[in-house]
């Protein structure tokens, strides 16, 4: 009786700094200025989504829970190489039409037309 | 002994949820991609690593452990390797360290082997 409660409460402790932490995530998901900046946070919010699975599977008692909280990791790990491709790639088509930035200016120090170009065809994705 | 079971795991819910959190906070407030990488992967590994450990704990069950301590090596496994693959991304495709940072090693050696290789040819 008195041990159910303690996990509980401990579990609903749990759910409060979890989803604060989400917010958090979010906050840099939405405000990350660079595509790496957010493609990291996307990152965070499949870890932190497993940790509130973990907690769920706790408060409900359906231990089933843990095999989607690892093929969520599964998936969360090939996107997070897929994008990391993407960003490889993005660059070089960029650079390749841009020869003079060697470095491979991502649009931050862009001028004004190009950099809107440049956003444009990124939302149209 | 029950309660003491359930003190455990309630200890383990807290400091995994913390864990979490200080990922987040570190996510929010460091400058940089390649220093808010830091937080992402270690502290967010920790985290979801000891919730998950907390259910096999409170599950008082083998399999139930097993599985979710593999769930724990398999994200520990991955998180690094994603974090090291999306810092190698961002740096080849040039997204710079931020402003205090005095030195950046990979680019230095790169531009090294650039120019060892015009020699040559």
């Amino acid at each position: 009786m008195m041990a159910a409660s303690v996990v509980s409460a401990a579990a609903m402790v749990a759910l409060g700094i979890l989803s604060l932490a989400f917010l958090f995530t979010v906050y840099r998901v939405v405000a990350g200025p660079t595509l790496p900046d957010r493609i990291l946070a996307l990152d965070m919010l499949v870890a932190i989504a497993i940790g509130f699975i973990a907690v769920i599977a706790i408060k409900t008692g359906f231990m089933l829970y843990i095999d989607i909280a690892i093929s969520l990791g599964l998936v969360g790990f090939l996107a997070t190489v897929a994008f990391a491709r993407f960003v490889i790639t993005q660059a070089q088509s960029s650079s390749a039409k841009q020869p003079h930035s060697d470095q491979g200016d991502d649009g931050e120090s862009l001028g004004g037309r190009t950099r809107k170009h440049g956003k444009r065809r990124k939302g149209g994705r | 002994m029950d309660l003491v079971w359930a003190i455990v795991v309630a200890v383990i819910l807290i400091a995994g949820a913390l864990s979490s959190l200080i990922a987040a906070i570190g996510i929010v407030r460091l400058p940089d991609l390649y220093s808010r990488m830091h937080a992402a992967s270690k502290a967010g590994t920790v985290g979801s690593g000891l919730l998950l450990l907390a259910v096999g704990i409170h599950s008082q069950d083998l399999s139930i452990l097993a599985r979710a301590l593999a769930g724990f090596v398999f994200f520990a496994l991955t998180a690094p390797i994603a974090a090291h693959l999306l810092a190698r991304a961002a740096h080849e495709a040039g997204y710079k360290l931020t402003e205090p940072s005095v030195r950046d090693e990979l680019l230095l050696q790169r531009r090294i082997a650039k120019r060892g290789y015009r020699k040559k040819g």
